[in-house]
């Protein structure tokens, strides 16, 4: 016998429910407990960076839109640094900025949205840059396991074609199930993106398994 | 800040096999809710290995204390318990000034939400959430009521064990994780379609939380204990290591 390898195992999951709002957003659920929820202001006005709206809707095998996701999102800043210590250059991130927003769809249309700043582009695996992304993680009822994707952005086209994660995805025309399409009918000051993120079907979300 | 050095880089593959699988059909809200294709296996990039900094500025000293955060005239009704453990990686490495947020029903088994309309009537001295961060080895405390069990539409019916959700983050974005926690000798658990997406039975029994009398307050209440684990993060020995991998 050799020397036991005793490592713990990850707790297992179980889905958040129908009801993870009390927990992660009790102002939703219909309630008012905490001096400060948290995620809901991801760039505070003094974070500089160019202004961006991103919206969407989470969409089932069905066709149906799921009106009760939670997505929280996570994402450099405007120069592409993360908020962290594994980040080498961590102390030059903007400061206030802490990366990590959270957001709910709405109960009635299932729409969601977030008001952020554009990231920069974030160094990749071999010193490879990564193209301006956002990674979001979703939960609901009947989502066993948390979802990981990113979100790339449309008028990023020239670095979204060298993007190494991008270009992991065999398929090329999976990989625009990962680009935000920015809207150029918008009437707003700040870009918008649309994002819809499609949980099963033809055209399936690229999910990550990180 | 922290007394526990911890290694940097990427984090031990999860175990696909070990969590429940997207697809359960006995929890048939899985079934169109479930991706198909295989998911793309990417390396921890920097993305991956970073997530969000947590500090006791967020959150306040009672936010951990659910029979007090909610109360308006008087304690909530129902069995009072402490619930506390660690939080640890796969390592046994303590995961310190991590955030951890619970919620759950009330002792009656009804939650405070403008969707649950179960019969059971709302405690108006109960929120049912909490949150903490763990201190410098990885212990967090709540305390709280014990959950009642409560019927919800999937077979005609099926009851939830009492449970209560809990959120944590650890220090990278990819150990985020939501699990729930059971108690022990809970005759429901084995019955539920929502614990049995987990096949491996020693998977079940690691969310199950054992009755703790150490830990229990005399005359006061009873406590229950739950260690947490999130993925380990690998040592990077010998490793070529490029800037920004």
């Amino acid at each position: 016998m050799p020397q036991p390898l005793k490592y713990l195992r990850e707790s297992p999951s179980q889905t958040a429910g129908p009801y993870v709002h009390i927990g992660l957003a009790p102002g939703a659920a219909g309630f008012d407990i905490y001096r400060q929820e948290l995620g809901h202001d991801m760039a505070p006005a003094s974070v500089p960076g160019e202004r961006i709206r991103v919206e969407g809707c989470v969409i089932d095998g069905m066709g149906a839109i799921v009106k009760d996701v939670l997505i929280e999102v996570w994402q450099a800043d405007a120069a592409g640094i993360y908020p962290h210590p594994e980040d080498p250059r961590h102390t030059k991130a903007a400061p206030g900025f802490r990366g990590w927003g959270r957001v709910i769809s709405d109960f009635e249309t299932g729409l969601w949205a977030f008001d952020t700043i554009k990231p920069g582009p974030v160094p990749g695996p071999n010193g490879q840059m990564m193209a301006p992304h956002i990674s979001l993680w979703i939960v609901s009822r009947g989502i066993n396991i948390g979802l990981s994707t990113r979100l790339y952005f449309s008028d990023e086209a020239a670095a979204n074609a060298t993007d190494p994660v991008l270009n992991l995805i065999e398929q090329p025309e999976r990989r625009t199930t990962l680009i935000a399409q920015r809207d150029t009918t918008a009437t707003a000051p700040e870009p918008l993106y649309r994002f819809d993120i499609r949980l099963q079907g033809a055209d399936e979300t690229v999910f990550l398994d990180i | 800040m922290t007394q526990t050095p911890r290694p940097p880089a990427e984090f031990f593959q999860r175990d696909r096999t070990w969590q429940p699988r997207a697809l359960t059909p006995d929890y048939k809200t899985s079934v169109a809710r479930s991706p198909n294709l295989p998911m793309l296996s990417l390396r921890g990039t920097l993305s991956e290995i970073t997530g969000p900094v947590f500090g006791h500025n967020d959150i306040d000293p009672l936010d951990n204390d659910l029979l007090r955060n909610y109360a308006k005239t008087s304690d909530p009704i129902g069995e009072r318990i402490i619930v506390h453990g660690r939080v640890l990686d796969e390592t046994a490495r303590p995961v310190p000034h991590t955030l951890v947020e619970i919620w759950q029903a009330n002792a009656g088994g009804r939650y405070r939400h403008r969707k649950d309309s179960y019969l059971a009537p709302i405690d108006p001295n109960f929120g049912g959430c909490g949150r903490t961060i763990t201190d410098e080895n990885g212990f967090y405390t709540f305390r709280t009521v014990k959950p009642g069990a409560y019927p919800w539409r999937n077979w005609v019916n099926n009851w939830r064990p009492a449970h209560i959700h809990i959120s944590v983050f650890g220090s990278g974005f990819s150990q985020r994780l939501i699990t729930q926690m059971y108690f022990e000798g809970d005759p429901l658990i084995a019955k539920c379609p929502i614990v049995n997406s987990l096949t491996d039975p020693a998977a079940i029994d690691q969310l199950i939380a054992p009755l703790d009398m150490n830990a229990a307050v005399p005359l006061d209440c009873l406590a229950y204990k739950f260690d947490i684990i999130l993925r380990g993060r690998r040592s990077t020995f010998f490793e070529n290591r490029p800037e920004g991998n």
